[in-house]
């Protein structure tokens, strides 16, 4: 006997539109869709508001083209790890091939549109940006070396560049300090995420520096690049990025980011395991703050800056 | 006369034909915007109120 009130398979695997967003890994594209626009603001020259929305619109397809690239070409070790079984491919709503159509036809388009709406330097930045978190991360360092996120992190920390490029046409000290900030940043940012999500990247034979080096390695590389990180944001200060809300930013969120990285390289797996790794969890949370709050604080002063409020950027 | 209700199958694709024919129109609404910016060398109002660049 069958349950009649059960979907059918056909229906399981019909995609919704929704399924085709999720494709394009909405989250990260606030992030990249975020840093762009602070890049783009912050930069001396200013484009036309309409060029401004094209250009963000262009950089989060650009960004959302990557995501389902990425998604084609990890399909089968999506299908291993429990945080990404339900992505549109291992859910047999979206077909691996329909996900490089996808994203192949995003790329194209997203890096024709922001050379025709702002200039073809930010365009090829995009472009690159694309073909390093495809080839040069997702296909090559991934599966190949536990720096897989240190190196592959910089594909999530060219948007601000971009941004930048797409204003002043160029590459200044200014938007590669932005760039340094999300470089230094992800690290910590993804290895948190590895020690809580434990096995996952065991399974799907990942070589992520807690399956490569061990766990405790992996606490004492996220105390070491916290340092780094807070070091690059002091630095920051002495640029003309460095305005009074991003010094108060950069003080308040290093500290907090200190201390919780601390906690991290302090604890042991049996502290973890006893509270469900509570601290990894919240030290992974925060991180996501710490980027937004420290961009929203460069848009601020650049803001104020060019409105006259204080004015020596 | 009474139709039959829409299959949940057909409610999906309506779903996603509604989807991208909006994500067109946006596309077609921004490309069209830029065309006019860049025609207009930004001044949009100044083009619509006829006043023409000496050169």
């Amino acid at each position: 006997m069958t349950d009649a009130s059960a979907p059918s398979p056909a229906l399981e695997l019909e995609a919704e539109f929704k399924d085709f967003v999720a494709l394009l890994k909405p989250r990260v594209m606030v992030l990249v869709v975020f840093t762009a626009f602070v890049g783009l603001m912050a930069a001396p020259t200013q484009l036309h508001p309409f060029l401004t929305l094209v250009a963000i619109v262009c950089i989060a397809i650009g960004g959302g083209a990557a995501g389902a690239l990425n998604m084609w070409w990890d399909s089968d070790i999506d299908k291993i790890m429990k945080r990404t079984q339900k992505r549109p491919i291992p859910s047999g709503k979206v077909t691996p091939d329909e996900a490089k159509m996808i994203g192949c036809a995003l790329s194209g388009f997203s890096v024709m549109m922001l050379g025709l709406a702002t200039n073809f330097y930010a365009a090829a930045l995009l472009a690159f940006t694309i073909f390093f978190y495809i080839v040069i991360y997702t296909i090559w360092l991934k599966r190949s070396t536990p720096q897989n996120i240190v190196i592959g992190g910089a594909a999530g920390a060219f948007p601000p560049m971009i941004g930048w490029a797409a204003a002043t046409g160029t590459v200044s000290f200014e938007s590669v300090l932005m760039f340094a900030l999300v470089f230094m940043w992800t690290p910590p940012h993804f290895w948190a995420l590895a020690l809580f999500t434990k096995a996952d990247y065991y399974n799907a034979e990942v070589p992520m520096l807690t399956v490569t080096h061990g766990r405790k390695s992996t606490r004492q590389h996220i105390i070491v690049y916290t340092v780094l990180l807070a070091a690059l944001g002091g630095a920051t200060v002495l640029s003309s990025l460095g305005g009074p809300l991003y010094i108060v930013a950069t003080v308040f969120l290093n500290i907090k980011f200190f201390v919780g990285a601390f906690k991290i390289w302090r604890r042991n797996e049996e502290d973890s395991e006893r509270d469900g790794f509570l601290v990894e969890r919240k030290f992974f949370k925060f991180s996501l703050f710490y980027l937004f709050v420290l961009f929203a604080a460069i848009l601020a002063d650049s803001t104020l800056s060019r409105l006259g409020v204080w004015g020596w950027i | 006369m009474s139709f039959r209700p829409d299959h949940e199958i057909h409610k999906r694709r309506f779903g996603r034909n509604l989807g991208i024919g909006l994500v067109l129109a946006t596309l077609v609404a921004l490309i069209f915007g830029m065309t006019v910016v860049k025609i207009t060398e930004g001044n949009v109002a100044a083009a619509i109120a006829g006043n023409q660049s000496s050169d």
